[in-house]
């Protein structure tokens, strides 16, 4: 294929390439808005979870329980079925279940356990000598969780934030279901119900390559700030 | 400045209780270089750890300058604590900081004005040799720059007790005399009290002053380093002096070892000359006396806490009377001897 055959289709195909720049902006939305309201709200439940922890900073068993079990169910609703189930709430919220702002609210609330658990982990890395050390500094809990814990498990959270908006390209695939447009759901009804492999093929490689920018943008900043 | 009152403490391994400390009583006095020596297990850290109430005992008293840190709430420990360093066998520096501002941390934490870290910071860098390290990152240090950003870190809040958790045992010796040395720096310089533990009595025979020893939990000796050296009471006491001063039997001879005597086969013997017994010029005064000669095989001796004390292997070669006699003999100097074994 020439310069001038890429041209040619270009032209031709003015409106195809409109629908697939929508669409991509659509899936931006929605990746980084609920990816956003996740990180906003997910990472203070990871670091609630890690500090509630038995032996943790602010020890209290029944809280981590009962925090524990809500994320647990978050994580195991089938992702596909979460967004119909949460059509009313979804309606309550912005006022409609249709739409790239109704994908929003589903793809939020499935990215917060997800992120929650992520942070987890990544606290959990810090070597409990440091949060010692820091108590024996006469360092109040809040500060411990300020200038220790989150400066130390950066990385992590970073490499978590990554993991999550990456996981959230390909829910907002299912976003088309309520209607919420993006690449995902352009691939589906152009490409797979239509048989279009054209299309099918294009909005994969725009896919693709946004995966990898997120991910090499995530490791570029993990490699910045890691200093271990 | 420190005291430690009937400290008890028991951890909970599922319904088993297990005495961690019982009974511990100690006092620090300000100024002092306070060793406290164990084997792994027995305790010493749960101890120390007390001292600071990273480890609550679950009865006694811990008091630091007068005050009953036990007594005290949440708040007024986290105040108390600034005036008490710590520093930790695996250093636990942040690694997201700088060597500057690892320093700075336990200032920032006390709300202290940006331009007075810097002036301290630069001070405590100085103090400790590494001035020139201050925008490294803790990855690319040495263990023993790593010990000293936290030695200047844990002295960052003016504190008037250090506390070293094992605090070279992560090093190499060398090492761990230079950081040694610069604990005995700040201590004359600024009069801090140090507490630390260690199961290396090299550690205390370097810099301790006083020593106590515990095993199992329960503190079994305690004194000046010199009288500790000089008249150990217990045998646990008596195996810390000795690996200080170690002398194995070579394998040559450790082959050639016979419980008995036999005809051809002489005694070997572990002498241990403590205070006086050290200048005695007791061997060749055995040899002349008791007509026998002695070949020894290593000798070591040692200036601890302004004792001299000295272990020596050597090979009784004669007459089995006129050995026995010999041996009879030492025994009255008030020499520690041991026959251990038979070499042919």
């Amino acid at each position: 294929m020439s310069f001038n055959a890429v041209i040619t289709w270009w032209t031709e195909n003015t409106r195809l390439i409109e629908l697939l720049v929508d669409s991509l902006w659509e899936t931006l939305v929605m990746v980084f808005t609920s990816g956003f309201i996740g990180f906003a709200v997910g990472i203070p439940l990871g670091v609630l979870l890690h500090l509630s922890k038995k032996n943790g900073l602010l020890e209290n068993t029944s809280m981590n329980k009962i925090l524990g079990t809500v994320v647990n169910i978050g994580r195991s609703i089938p992702f596909i079925i979460l967004l119909v189930a949460l059509i009313p709430v979804t309606r309550f919220i912005v006022g409609s279940s249709i739409g790239t702002a109704a994908a929003i609210v589903p793809l939020t609330i499935g990215a917060i356990p997800f992120i929650a658990r992520l942070v987890e982990g990544a606290l959990l890395e810090v070597p409990s000598g440091l949060v010692e050390a820091a108590q024996a500094m006469g360092a109040k809990p809040m500060q411990i969780i300020k200038k220790v814990l989150l400066p130390e498990a950066l990385p992590g959270i970073i490499n978590a934030v990554t993991i999550t908006l990456v996981t959230l390209v390909g829910y907002s695939a299912m976003a088309g279901t309520v209607g919420g447009g993006g690449l995902g759901d352009v691939g589906i009804r152009y490409g797979y119900q239509r048989f279009d492999a054209t299309v099918m093929m294009i909005t994969i490689v725009i896919l693709v390559i946004l995966v990898q920018m997120i991910q090499s943008l995530g490791d570029h900043l993990v490699k910045r700030v890691d200093h271990r | 400045m420190i005291e430690i009152k009937n400290v008890n403490k028991v951890f909970y391994q599922g319904n088993k209780a297990i005495n961690a400390l019982s009974d511990i009583n100690l006092t620090i006095e300000q100024g002092t270089i306070f060793g406290v020596i164990g084997s792994s297990g027995a305790g010493k850290s749960t101890l120390i750890r007390c001292v600071n109430l990273l480890e609550r005992p679950t009865s006694g008293q811990v008091i630091v300058d007068g005050v009953d840190l036990t007594a005290l709430s949440e708040q007024e420990l986290t105040q108390t604590r600034r005036k008490i360093g710590m520093i930790f066998q695996h250093f636990n520096l942040l690694s997201s900081r700088t060597v500057f501002n690892n320093v700075a941390l336990p200032l920032e934490l006390a709300g202290v004005a940006k331009n007075k870290i810097k002036s301290k910071v630069e001070d405590l860098l100085e103090l400790v040799g590494l001035a020139d390290k201050r925008d490294v990152y803790p990855a690319n240090l040495s263990g023993g720059q790593k010990q000293r950003v936290a030695i200047a870190r844990a002295l960052a809040s003016d504190p008037k007790v250090l506390l070293c958790d094992e605090a070279t045992s992560a090093l190499d010796p060398a090492t761990t005399i230079s950081i040694l040395e610069l604990l005995r720096k700040i201590n004359e310089e600024l009069n801090l009290t140090i507490l630390l533990i260690t199961h290396e009595m090299a550690v205390v025979k370097g810099i301790c002053q006083e020593v106590a020893i515990i095993g199992d939990g329960k503190l079994v000796e305690n004194g000046t380093v010199g009288d500790i050296f000089a008249h150990p009471k217990t045998d646990l006491a008596r195996d810390f002096i000795r690996s200080t001063l170690d002398l194995s039997i070579p394998a040559d001879y450790e082959a050639r070892l016979h419980a008995t005597r036999t005809e051809n086969s002489y005694p070997l013997i572990r002498l241990e000359f403590t205070g006086a017994s050290v200048d005695a010029p007791v061997i060749s005064h055995v040899a002349r006396e008791f007509d026998i000669d002695i070949s020894i095989l290593s000798s070591n001796m040692d200036y601890v806490g302004g004792v001299k004390f000295g272990l020596m292997l050597a090979e009784f070669i004669g007459p089995e009377a006129c050995a026995n006699k010999a041996i009879q003999y030492l025994k009255e100097q008030k020499i520690e001897l041991e026959v251990l074994g038979y070499v042919i």
